[in-house]
């Protein structure tokens, strides 16, 4: 299934470089069509979404430090709540995870570069617009959208302009994701090396092809969602509109058909990561090879059946709960598949602890305490006391911070020196990971006890009852603040003053993205690589 | 080898996506068919024939109880209430309860109620033959209407119901009432 294509475009645009790099700003970013600085594009601007995103919710931690109202208006505070959700999902962990994909995919499959460039290069240029259009309604009159990231009617429409705003740039995000979800299936399916066979990929291009169908699938369920939104709001429809005869609990379903497995588009490249990092350091291949491959589609199949666990509160009949309760708790199944074989790969493995795999394994630890509390909220009759409680801001916070956002940074520790040729500063990285274990649990685990106890979500005020476990987590949240600028500086010096990485990087790593010199060259297999089982991490089909 | 086509391709991947815009539309006509005929729950249909409804037998022999629960919206200044919270009928048997509804505010509105039968397995056996619900209600400023809904309980009700609650929510119908707005400044300067 190979191609040649690339090598032939190639030949036509000759530089002096020579990396081949194209020359100038404009060439070299704007206009690119190169896998590499696309990906780097895309880590970049989610770098800057996770700052701004992280700004807003010191901001969310501010106000809730102590009871009463301190620093902000209740209406700011929750356009805080509903703009910092949206940036984290839309503008910080999908667009990171595309960028990881569009680094390693091609590198890690033999490929030259995806299978359709020029779309890769749109894809991306429409999100710095996207975000642009979402962040700018902070400063419109009326401000920001302010009835929670889940955009439910009537409240959402209650807005003034800005639920137009948030709309548009909600359906350009979608298109941005649609167009890099059909580039990552293309090129998976067409651009393999010859020999890389589907059941001998990396985990994390499996996990990513998986979640590549999920986006296609889900993201334009949301976008027409939203639009049913708009028109109820602009144009006279009304089918989330009571008065009019619609139903406002159906926007509930049709989001969240969009949004459980949306929470999954979120984890399971996660998974593909973590299945990458643990085997390197545990210097063993990755135990269960093919359950792993299964279990990831099997949790995505799960994942469109599950939606109304988010609504067990709204009103359904018993068999509707009972339904969805047991489906919810079956995913587990699939996750514990996932989370015995992470462990039993580092069993009696010749485990080192550098700083990725400190990343992987605090992951596989407190991404297992989010799946506890999820479970518990799959239970209906608990859940009707959890719900809409801090204990669903836990809940996926533990499973999106250090869940997806933890396998972010060990990724980005991991493939480091292969994307710039430097090694980074163990000891700071080290640093950087204790640091973030400390303050992660003291901003996330109290707020299981405040939900317990019946603290709400979305409230910039409390009973007085909240008031100590909130200051422990605002505690935490302040240290967690800075930690993108401990990674800030931790690469920049690893740019400047780093030690020169070797091509395999981390001793006896496998996969195909450690046979190409460090820093990868511009323009990576041009010729297809001839490939041998044990440059695989998978080569031995028997595993 | 050739270079598979890869405009195909993501030609493909758009139309798999615009299926899946279409699809998020088609749900609700989809929840709507699952929720009838899966789930047992009768959605508002209108009035059912008045004829079918007379022809049903009256159940001398059972008692049910109906509730009724009113409710506006917070942002709709209209005072509604039950004429009776409750009341006994035989299954089978056409029976009236009877509504008002005042328009408190200075300015005439235009309202629907939303009707919805608890437990919701009884709603498949709850018939209405008339209903404010069932159109708009025009209240101008000040104001007040009696309104009745008739009804027939289902024979076939399931034994171990033996309450219901009918509750309506009144929300303000906003282009409705705009429209009547409009109208009514267009008609000023003429008269
Ligand atoms: C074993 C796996 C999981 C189970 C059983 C589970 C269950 C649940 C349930 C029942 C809720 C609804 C709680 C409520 O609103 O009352 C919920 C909320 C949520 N879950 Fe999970 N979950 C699981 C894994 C995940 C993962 C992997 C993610 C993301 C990476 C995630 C993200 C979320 C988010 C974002 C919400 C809150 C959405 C909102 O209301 O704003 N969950 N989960
Ligand atoms: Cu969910």
């Amino acid at each position: 299934m190979a191609t040649h294509a690339a090598t032939d475009h190639h030949h036509a645009d000759h530089h002096d470089d020579h990396d081949h790099k194209p020359q100038g700003f404009m060439n070299r970013w704007v206009f690119t069509t190169n896998h590499k600085d696309i990906g780097t594009l895309y880590l970049v601007f989610a770098f800057i979404m996770f700052c701004i995103g992280g700004a807003m919710s010191g901001v969310i931690r501010a106000e809730l430090m102590s009871p009463g109202l301190q620093f902000v208006e209740p209406y700011f505070f929750n356009q805080m709540t509903t703009v910092h959700a949206l940036v984290m999902i839309f503008g910080g962990v999908m667009p990171a995870f595309v960028g990881l994909g569009n680094w390693m995919i091609p590198l890690q499959i033999g490929a030259p570069d995806m299978a359709l460039p020029r779309m890769n290069n749109w894809s991306f240029w429409i999100m710095p617009f996207a975000f642009t259009v979402l962040l700018c309604t902070l400063f419109l009159p009326g401000g920001a959208p302010a009835g929670g990231w889940t955009l439910y009617p009537p409240l959402s429409l209650q807005g003034g302009s800005s639920v137009a705003f948030a709309i548009f740039a909600i359906h350009m995000m979608g298109i941005s994701s649609i167009m890099g979800a059909i580039n990552i299936i293309a090129t998976i399916l067409n651009m393999r090396a010859p020999g890389m066979d589907l059941l001998k990929m990396p985990l994390f291009v499996w996990t990513w092809l998986i979640t590549a169908f999920l986006l296609i699938a889900v993201m334009p369920v949301l976008a027409g969602a939203v639009t049913m939104l708009l028109t109820d709001k602009f144009f006279g429809t009304s089918f989330f509109n009571a008065a009019g005869g619609g139903d406002p609990v159906m926007f509930q379903h049709i989001f969240w058909f969009f949004g459980h497995p949306e929470v999954y588009i979120m984890i399971l490249p996660a998974f593909g990561v973590v299945s990458e990092i643990i085997p390197t350091f545990a210097r063993k291949p990755l135990f269960g090879y093919q359950a792993m491959v299964y279990a990831t589609a099997s949790i995505a199949f799960l994942s469109f059946i599950v939606w109304a666990h988010h609504m067990f509160t709204v009103g359904m009949p018993l068999g509707g709960e009972l339904f969805f309760m047991y489906a919810t708790m079956m995913i587990a199944v699939p996750t514990g598949v996932k989370v015995f074989n992470w462990v039993s790969t580092m069993w009696k493995g010749s485990m080192t602890f550098e700083t990725p795999m400190l990343w992987a394994i605090g992951f596989v630890i407190l991404f297992t305490i989010g799946g506890f509390s999820g479970l518990m909220l799959a239970i209906v009759p608990a859940d009707f006391q959890y719900h809409d409680t801090y204990f669903v801001v836990a809940h996926f916070h533990y499973v999106l911070v250090t869940g997806a956002l933890f396998s972010i940074i060990a990724a980005v520790y991991f493939w480091w020196p292969k994307w710039t040729g430097k090694m980074y500063s163990e000891k700071w990285g080290k640093f950087h990971f204790w640091w973030t274990i400390v303050f992660v649990n003291l901003l996330f685990f109290p707020q299981h006890f405040l939900g317990l106890a019946g603290m709400p979500r979305r409230i910039p005020d409390y009973n007085v009852a909240f008031a100590d476990w909130n200051m422990v987590s605002s505690i935490g949240a302040f240290g967690m603040l800075c930690t993108p600028v401990f990674m800030f500086l931790i690469l920049w010096h690893s740019k400047k003053h780093g030690k020169t990485a070797t091509a395999e990087v981390w001793e006896g790593a496998h996969g195909l993205e450690w046979t190409v010199p460090s820093p990868a060259p511009h323009h990576t297999f041009t010729e297809p690589p001839v490939i041998k089982a044990s440059m695989l991490a998978h080569g031995d089909p028997t595993h | 080898m050739m270079r598979p086509n890869f405009y195909l391709l993501a030609k493909k991947g758009w139309m798999i996506a615009l299926g899946f815009f279409a699809f998020g539309f088609a749900l609700i006509p989809l929840y709507n068919i699952a929720c009838e005929h899966v789930l047992g729950i009768k959605l508002e249909q209108g009035a059912v024939d008045g004829d079918a409804a007379a022809a049903m037998t009256v159940d001398e022999s059972r008692l049910v109880t109906v509730q009724f629960v009113t409710n506006t919206k917070s942002k709709l200044p209209w005072e509604f209430s039950a004429e009776k919270t409750s009341m006994q009928v035989h299954p089978g048997a056409l029976s009236e309860a009877w509504f008002d509804a005042t328009n408190v505010s200075q300015r005439d509105i235009v309202g629907n109620a939303v009707p919805s039968v608890a437990p919701n397995s009884a709603s498949l056996y709850f018939n209405k033959t008339e209903c404010f619900c069932f159109t708009e209600q025009l209240l101008k400023a000040g104001e007040t209407r009696r309104m009745p809904v008739r009804f027939v309980v289902d024979p076939r009700l399931p034994k171990d119901i033996s309450t219901l609650t009918l509750a309506y929510t009144f929300l303000e119908n906003d282009i409705a009432t705009k429209k009547l707005a409009e109208s009514n400044q267009a008609a000023a300067p003429a008269s």
